[in-house]
């Protein structure tokens, strides 16, 4: 594979032909934001936040759009890259809510961790801010617009992840705004409600509804596991906190799926503190079911499958196994009819 | 699937049959979507309804619910004359073609349209661009099995995918994504009448021999019962007594009536389940299980992946794994089996089938693996029949046309057809909030002349009757579904459809017929 070699901040770095500034940087080790830069995405070059300087460039071009070249020399914390990055940022903060205290995102909010980086306050131009109505109409995503700082990245996902382009850029300079087709609210689009742009939103602009309120982000532990629904076998972090799992966020290191998900997985797994679980053993008494032991219950069933198979044989006694449990809940429950009760009469839905 | 979800992002043409993706696997049908979209894949659709992907779609051959062999055998017929077959695909890999080129020769494209309702010219489009298209990835999906003649349907994707040499490669192959999380995982664990794990028949004797051994007891040798001989058994008085995990038969088999006729018959039943499902209303004892964020072990996906799920939470209440209440139950009958850990179960199932025995918790802890892996140096199989299939040589099955148990008729005019919707995965979304909140009833398809043949409009109820069962429901009006015909899913406890459909299967697997029964439907004021 061809390579070129640059020098980024002093320091020489071998990468592919092809790579570009962006990720020559990275490989050195540099510091370089980004806020519409996204590795699985088209690449727009909008946000400019991922300025460098490179000599015998006439301006300080984006790194994310930029290729690599032999023999380029590179500058990412120059006092020009640095008084751009932090006019841009100026620029955003001046059009964004200061609610830093309430907002969900906090934590996990690229704007913040820049400008907290950079030590960017807000109020270096004041003027206008937008003024949107927070859209909280449908079950599952809360956006509020007044957060969004136009990156894209929703927009690309949707369309490049989730094959779907229901959101697109509306409106023009200042009114610039992320909106489904006429601008309606996402309950009355073609929104399917995967939240695919709530997984990549660098911002609180888009949030999942459940979650907002429930934690910080620095107090919910995450849980890598399986979706328990169809059969794609994608992988997620349970957000968990205080013994609960109040919701589900994206894992790009999922093999089948990354960050993308469909609505079920992403915002139905609520279930699992449904009100309506089964928490305690049921034994059928005169027609009602009345809670008992595990004891009492265990030794009914024991006793009860004991006597049905002494009476009428092992033949008598069939498992439906679960296409929904574990492998491991499936290995068990095979052999124990096979070698406890001593049928082969185990399936499940499978064929049905 | 032969081939891997990875793989989706390497096809240049989807042919998609009896399976709606955006749907019932959203993550396959979005990576479909945003292929199509960008313009790296070409899509063929062959569905009865004009579902998602058919209006993203190439080409969309609406065939009638029923008849994916004729369509088959009619592409196999155009790609055959044509010389678009792959002769050294053929020569090499596989054998029968001189039968199927035989059975195939009487599907005219004539004789096919008229069976189908798919135009000629459609046909032959679609013939051409599957067979010239060097990566092209068959998908299909319930719309295949769930017929009495669905092995005859797998077999017809397979005997056109080896026709045009679209196997063992990469960006093709024949891709059924499984239904649930786990049904992949339920099968390999040998959670069937007839094999051990790791698809080891129970009839042979070595086989038997070793889980023997393993297992410090005589085993039975011959083949269990299916889940309808189970139910008829259950009915006529042999079967006394069953056991059932995470599985709600009177919401979900055909012919809920039958189901449930079966499970009072019993002597005793005892449900394993997380929610008072409709079955476990049923049942004499039930045994509250672990939801999958409670406990620790593996799901197996379409691909054939074994993934983690990892405890999250404690189980909730009195609540427990269900793997400890089987391991109970064996322990009070006389039985022991003392697992401490799911990576026990694992490791005990392993070590006596040979598909997984490479794979173990710590190989799995990130990307998961795909069996087959026989060795714990392997590196998982992505992509099956690259070098020979199971059998060696691929064997052309000749497969002619079986039509639906059951057609409309004069008495009940309408087909019935089932599936899933976006919102809901079978029974359990429904204790969801947000997606109860978003789709709390059914709402079922209904082609507008028909609508207003009953006078009905959406949003109004009709009856669904059928020589099984009756049910009311709400009616979606659209143009989606063809004239004649009704969309319904199974979610809905208080529209139980499954009532209505037929109690017909396939007779080598046992699947149901969910997608045809004969219906009469009548307007509810």
């Amino acid at each position: 594979m061809p390579t070129v070699t640059l020098t980024v901040d002093g320091q020489q770095v071998t990468v592919p032909k092809g790579t570009t500034v962006l990720e020559a940087a990275w490989k050195a080790g540099a510091f370089v934001p980004t806020l519409c830069h996204d590795p699985e995405l088209s690449k727009p070059g909008a946000c400019r936040i991922c300025v460098v300087e490179i000599k015998g460039a006439r301006n300080l071009p984006a790194s994310c759009v930029t290729e690599a070249a032999e023999g380029m020399v590179v500058e990412t914390a120059s006092p020009a890259v640095v008084e751009a990055r932090k006019t841009i940022l100026e620029l955003m903060l001046d059009n964004h809510p200061e609610d830093c205290l309430t907002c969900h995102q906090a934590g996990d909010c690229k704007l913040q961790d820049y400008a907290y980086f950079y030590n960017v306050k807000p109020g270096a131009f004041g003027g206008e801010k937008k003024n949107y109505e927070i859209e909280d109409d449908n079950l599952f995503i809360v956006r509020n617009m007044n957060k969004c700082i136009l990156c894209g990245k929703c927009l690309r996902a949707c369309e490049e992840k989730q094959g779907r382009a229901v959101i697109d850029f509306a409106y023009r300079g200042f009114k610039t705004k992320v909106a489904t087709a006429m601008d309606k609210p996402l309950a009355d689009s073609v929104c399917v409600s995967c939240g695919t742009c709530v997984a990549v939103c660098p911002t609180g602009a888009l949030t999942e509804k459940a979650m907002i309120g429930q934690a910080r982000k620095w107090e919910v532990e995450k849980v890598r596991t399986t979706c328990p629904f169809c059969g794609v076998g994608c992988n997620f972090d349970l957000n968990v906190k205080g013994g609960k799992v109040i919701g589900v966020t994206s894992n790009a290191a999922a093999p089948a799926n990354g960050r993308d998900m469909c609505v079920k997985g992403r915002f139905g797994t609520d279930y699992i503190h449904s009100p309506k679980r089964l928490t305690k053993p049921l034994i059928k008494k005169n027609g009602e079911f009345v809670e008992s032991s595990w004891d009492e219950a265990l030794d009914l069933v024991a006793s009860k499958l004991g006597e049905i198979k002494t009476k009428f044989g092992s033949d008598s006694i069939a498992a439906l196994s679960s296409a929904r449990c574990t492998n491991e809940d499936n290995y068990v429950m095979q052999k124990f009819m096979r070698a406890a009760i001593g049928t082969n009469n185990v399936d499940h839905c499978a064929r049905t | 699937m032969t081939n891997s979800f990875a793989d989706y992002l390497n096809t240049d043409l989807f042919f998609v049959i009896g399976s709606n993706p955006t749907e019932a696997h959203p993550m396959a049908g979005a990576k479909i979507m945003s292929s199509v979209m960008s313009g790296k894949s070409k899509l063929i659709v062959a569905d009865p309804r004009r579902i998602e992907l058919a209006e993203k779609a190439d080409i969309w051959l609406q065939l009638r619910p029923g008849t994916d062999i004729p369509l088959l055998n009619g592409m196999m017929h155009i790609i055959i004359k044509e010389g678009l077959h792959d002769k050294k695909f053929i020569e090499e890999r596989t054998e029968g073609f001189e039968e199927l080129k035989a059975t195939v020769e009487k599907y005219t494209p004539e004789r096919v349209s008229e069976l189908t309702g798919v135009p000629v010219n459609l046909l032959y489009d679609a013939a051409r661009l599957y067979a010239t298209t060097a990566k092209a990835m068959l998908c299909y999906t319930l719309g295949i099995t769930e017929h009495i003649c669905g092995v005859h349907n797998v077999m017809s994707t397979a005997n056109i995918a080896m026709l045009t040499g679209h196997l063992g490669k990469e960006g093709c192959g024949v891709n059924p994504q499984r239904g649930q999380n786990n049904v992949q995982g339920a099968c390999d664990m040998g959670a069937l009448p007839n094999v051990y794990p790791g698809y080891q028949a129970v009839v042979n004797p070595d086989i038997q021999a070793k889980f023997e051994k393993a297992w410090g007891v005589k085993l039975d040798n011959k083949l269990g019962l299916t889940i309808p001989d189970m139910m008829d058994g259950a009915v006529e008085g042999k079967v006394k007594a069953m056991y059932i995990l995470g599985e709600d038969p009177v919401l979900t088999d055909p012919d809920a009536n039958h189901i449930k006729k079966a499970l009072t018959k019993m002597d005793f039943v005892v449900a394993q389940e997380i929610f008072m499902s409709e079955t476990a209303k049923y049942a004499d004892v039930i045994l509250p299980g672990a939801s999958f964020a409670e406990k620790d072990g593996t799901f197996s996906s379409s691909e054939r992946r074994v993934q983690r799920v990892r405890k999250a939470i404690e189980p909730l209440g009195d609540s427990r794994p269900d793997w400890w209440i089987t391991c109970e139950i064996a322990k009070r009958m006389g039985y022991k089996m003392d697992f401490e850990s799911p990576r026990q179960i694992w490791d005990e199932m392993a070590s006596l089938s040979p598909i997984f025995a490479g794979i173990n918790y710590d190989r799995i802890e990130h990307t998961g693996l795909q069996w087959p892996c026989p060795t714990v140096d392997h590196p998982g199989t992505p992509i099956l029949h690259t070098q020979s299939f199971s059998r060696g040589k691929g064997l052309f099955k000749a497969i002619e046309h079986i039509p639906p148990a059951e057609m409309p008729d004069e008495e009940y005019p309408y087909l019935l057809s089932t599936g899933r919707i976006l919102y809901h995965y079978n029974i359990t979304t429904r204790f969801s909030s947000a997606l109860d909140a978003h789709r709390p009833e059914e709402a079922a398809m209904l082609h507008p002349a028909d609508a207003a043949t009953l006078g009905v409009c959406t949003g109004d109820k009709v009856r669904v009757t059928s020589r099984r069962g009756s049910v009311v429901t709400k009616v979606n009006v659209t143009d989606k579904v063809m004239s004649g015909m009704i969309w319904m899913s199974f979610h809905y406890r208080e529209t139980p459809t499954n009532e209505l459909t037929v109690n017909a299967f396939d007779p080598i697997s046992k699947t149901g017929e969910y997608k045809v029964a004969a219906v009469q439907l009548e307007k509810v004021v």
